[in-house]
């Protein structure tokens, strides 16, 4: 139980002012501009858009800067802003196959139609600090080639279906899919549900678990169908005009798991889905949500549950680092009034039992009083 | 059905989704140098709020709710009768407002070909720009693997 406390106004205060202090930092150093972060720190941006569950670079920006490039405070900060606007409505579901591609392979299929493009990539970087960036360097323009890439590209997952070689994902759904913003998470959860608390989970969190899950605690035996990252186009149907209208566009990162097989008496066996979608360029992200979908579905595929990873009540109970981060953080509030009847109960534990008079090693406990 | 809708756009779908993806600076820029504008009055102001985005699992099966995004609407009339609708990305309402009259001005006879050409037109010219100068670097990373055969 928490007691409310009163008091501290001014010393709250110069606390703020010196935390301003701190985020502005060196005051011969020019400030940071949020066109800066949006354009240089970009990864961060994408990071702070996909588990703030809200699409907008320069409320993200701005919330980097104002976190002090904390990313877990930023997301915090961003997700109280959205609780703020009214919402309008939904969009149609975007469509990835018509995604502007910026990169796209494949871990299963070599020769593809479209090809693997590597796009930006840290994948086949050497991870040696490269010290031109120390001072401000002129960075080379990436060069066109002569072509365009292939207007769609199909995904693997399709190329397999053609075959039936893998699952189908067929839409199940008979109404608007459960939101979990608006309504409490139950258990158990629908794939839907699970979707939409993975897209804005903690990114550490699914990647341990998604780790967890390759390490051999519940098994997936994931194979990276594909993953593709770029620019797809939002639609949606505004009542008054009745038609879709394209209001923007967004980058996303989408992933799809190919896993290990299910079959029946009456269904060949079938490579299984796992499915990964995140705002932004996110790579880890959307794999980590691609395992962690399939290792959700073993109750579904009629697989043993016993690891965490496959327990959908301990993975989406704890994703959220908004929630995580407000729980442990506020143990820092003042718990006197809880202490000192702790105190109490313990110091009458020991005078009642004879074991404590006799085995007390235990330095004057009489100086031990708690904070007031 | 919705595809069906998708593959033939009216001429204000395709428009609309012009100046949704306009960049701000650039259309604010053509706006102010559009000579010939009419007055207009304000039937909603511009408002910010946010877009619930779907997506479907594994691209094609049960539909997700992804996040929200940023999106500002306006609605005009011009003093013609003729009114305009916008609903752009992001949470400009500059650009929301300037996109609903050019939506009543492109749907009007005394201006549409005008705006048509002044705007729209290099509106459409940059966004393509971009599109094929990001398409032709990322063409410039596409990569041939190949499997090397061992023990010979």
């Amino acid at each position: 139980m928490y007691v409310a406390v009163k008091g501290g106004d001014a010393a709250i205060e110069n606390s703020q002012a010196l935390l301003a202090e701190e985020r502005r930092g060196d005051r011969r150093i020019p400030e940071l501009t949020l066109d800066q972060i949006k354009n240089q720190l970009s990864l961060s941006v994408d990071r702070v858009m996909a588990e703030g569950s809200l699409y907008d670079r320069d409320l993200a920006a701005l919330a980097i800067k104002q976190a002090r490039g904390d990313i877990v405070e930023a997301i915090f900060l961003l997700r109280a802003y959205r609780t703020t606007l009214p919402r309008f409505g939904n969009t149609l579901p975007i469509d990835t196959a018509k995604m502007q591609i910026r990169r796209r392979i494949s871990a299963t299929f070599k020769d593809l139609p479209g090809g693997q493009i590597l796009g930006p990539s840290f994948d086949y970087t050497h991870r040696l600090l490269d010290f031109s960036l120390v001072e401000n360097s002129d960075s080379p323009v990436a060069e066109e080639a002569s072509d365009n890439i292939l207007a769609e590209m199909p995904r693997v997952t399709e190329l397999l279906n053609d075959e039936g070689l893998i699952e189908k994902e067929i839409d199940v759904n008979e109404q608007e899919p459960f939101d979990v913003t608006r309504n409490s998470l139950k258990f158990p959860a629908n794939r839907e549900a699970r979707l939409q608390n993975l897209a804005r989970g903690d990114e550490g969190f699914l990647l341990a678990l998604a780790y967890s899950t390759q390490r051999g605690w519940g098994k997936t035996h994931p194979f990276a169908g594909e993953i593709r990252m770029g620019e797809v186009v939002v639609e949606i149907i505004p009542e008054e005009l009745g038609f879709p209208i394209e209001v923007g566009e967004i980058t996303v990162t989408e992933c799809q798991m190919v896993n290990q097989f299910k079959g029946s008496a009456t269904i060949p066996a079938q490579f299984t889905r796992g499915y990964g979608l995140t705002f932004g360029h996110n790579e880890r992200k959307a794999m980590s949500m691609g395992i962690l979908d399939r290792s959700l579905r073993s109750k579904e595929l009629g697989e043993a549950v016993n690891a965490p990873a496959q327990d959908e009540e301990f993975v989406l109970s704890h994703s959220c680092n908004v929630e995580a981060s407000g729980f442990v953080q506020h143990l820092k509030l003042p718990h006197y009034v809880d202490f000192q009847s702790e105190l109490v109960t313990v110091r009458a534990l020991r005078k009642a039992s004879t074991f404590s008079e006799k085995n007390d090693v235990s330095p004057d406990s009489k100086n031990l009083e708690a904070a007031e | 059905m919705q595809d069906t809708e998708k593959s033939e756009r009216t001429n204000r779908q395709k428009w609309m989704s012009v100046l949704a993806k306009a960049d701000t600076e650039l259309l604010n820029m053509l706006w102010c140098d559009l000579q010939d504008k009419p007055s207009w009055t304000n039937i909603r102001a511009p408002e910010t709020g946010m877009v619930l985005v779907r997506g479907k699992a594994g691209g094609v099966g049960t539909t997700f709710n992804v996040g929200e995004m940023a999106l500002t609407r306006a609605t005009v009339r011009l003093d013609s009768g003729i009114s305009g609708v916008a609903y752009v990305q992001g949470r400009s309402a500059s650009k929301a407002e300037q996109s609903a009259v050019l939506d009543a001005m492109l749907q009007d006879d005394r201006y549409a070909t005008a705006t048509y050409t002044n705007i729209i037109k290099p509106l459409e010219k940059a966004t393509k720009k971009t599109k094929i100068s990001a398409s032709k670097k990322a063409a410039n990373t596409k990569v041939e693997f190949f499997t090397m055969v061992r023990g010979k």
